[in-house]
């Protein structure tokens, strides 16, 4: 396989996870909160600072359908993280490869 | 686990604010070590795919649930270094587009998820494959006992933030056994998942999993013929 479709194909999955699948995904209290909750601390957190935001708790502003507002959150937080995170990648890499017959191999296999 | 803003006091936020600046910093310098332009594109997918799946709360009874945090599954894909970055980039999102893990805490949720998760998990990974025979197969077992410790080290390593910077008057003892105890159920969900991950991807193209390379160059020494430049690419 191509590095190029282990990648873009990577990045569907990740899509489909945060776009579609995130709407499944369970709503109890993570282990940190539930244990907050327990034990007593959990009202010492303060409201987020960032808690108007458009995408605040993974819920799109002015879409009213739960589905498309989780979902599209998702969609958008995953591009936004590949974006950065892609873009840091590519500017801290080595230019080249420490391989060149690798390189020479993902051009010619299709 | 992501920390909201005032669970922790302002010295202790400040303080795991320089830990994971500094953190992060080391990291830039080090990812370059394990990032070339065969490689760098994983740094994006990996990030964005930790980010998709931290959303997927999976139940872990008595109405809590967990889900991957994804140090110990970055570190072995990208590498340690880069795997921090990618941690770093998802939670600075989460807590600034999402309202997930508050701002005055994002150093803290560096240092847990981001530091510890993926530290941790590298270190028990690399352990692991110490002991373990080299072969590409146990690779994603390596990474799932990887996953299984990271969790809880996080976990212990918020209790101990807690102890110091806490802002309520609890009993420490119940917050470390409901810590532990919870995150080690956690910690099971995200071995299973990161051993299943890793797996795929070394299934197709194992030369682009970082924790895999070693193994890898065991094996050129083992292997003649044709089937050396079809099968062991790194």
């Amino acid at each position: 396989m191509r590095t190029r479709t282990l990648v873009l194909s990577g990045l569907l999955v990740a899509l489909v996870l945060a776009g579609v699948v995130s709407v499944y995904a369970s709503s109890h209290p993570d282990g940190l909160e539930y244990v907050a909750g327990r034990t007593g601390f959990l009202d010492t957190a303060d409201d987020h600072a960032a808690g108007d935001g458009p995408f605040a708790d993974y819920a799109t502003k002015g879409v009213d359908d739960a589905r498309l507002s989780g979902g599209l959150a998702g969609v958008v937080g995953t591009l936004v993280v590949l974006v950065i995170a892609g873009g840091i990648g590519f500017a801290v890499r080595r230019r080249g490869s420490s391989d060149d017959r690798q390189d020479s191999r993902d051009e010619t296999v299709v | 686990m992501h920390v909201p803003d005032g669970f922790l006091d302002v010295p202790t936020s400040v303080a795991t604010g320089a830990v994971a600046a500094a953190g992060v910093g080391l990291a830039l310098r080090g990812a370059r070590r394990e990032l070339d332009d065969r490689t760098a594109p994983m740094a994006g997918l990996v990030a964005a795919f930790v980010f998709a799946t931290q959303m997927l709360n999976f139940p872990v009874g008595a109405g809590t649930s967990g889900h991957l945090l994804g140090g110990a599954l970055a570190a072995v894909l990208v590498g340690p270094w880069t795997g921090v970055l990618c941690l770093s980039v998802v939670l600075l999102v989460q807590a600034l587009l999402f309202a997930d893990g508050g701002i005055t805490a994002i150093g803290t949720n560096v240092t847990l998820m981001g530091i510890v998760g993926v530290g941790v998990g590298w270190l028990v990974f690399v352990l692991v494959q110490k002991v373990l025979p080299k072969r590409t197969s146990l690779v994603p077992v390596a990474a799932g006992l990887a996953g299984l410790v990271s969790v809880p080290a996080a976990a212990l390593t918020f209790v101990g933030l807690f102890a110091v910077g806490g802002q309520a008057p609890v009993d420490l003892g119940a917050v470390l056994t409901a810590m532990l105890g919870w995150h080690l159920v956690i910690g099971v969900g995200e071995a299973v998942i990161t051993g299943l991950v890793i797996s795929s991807v070394v299934a197709v193209r194992p030369d682009l999993v970082y924790g895999a390379r070693r193994v890898l160059a065991a094996r050129t020494l083992e292997l003649r013929g044709p089937t050396t430049d079809r099968e062991v690419p790194a």
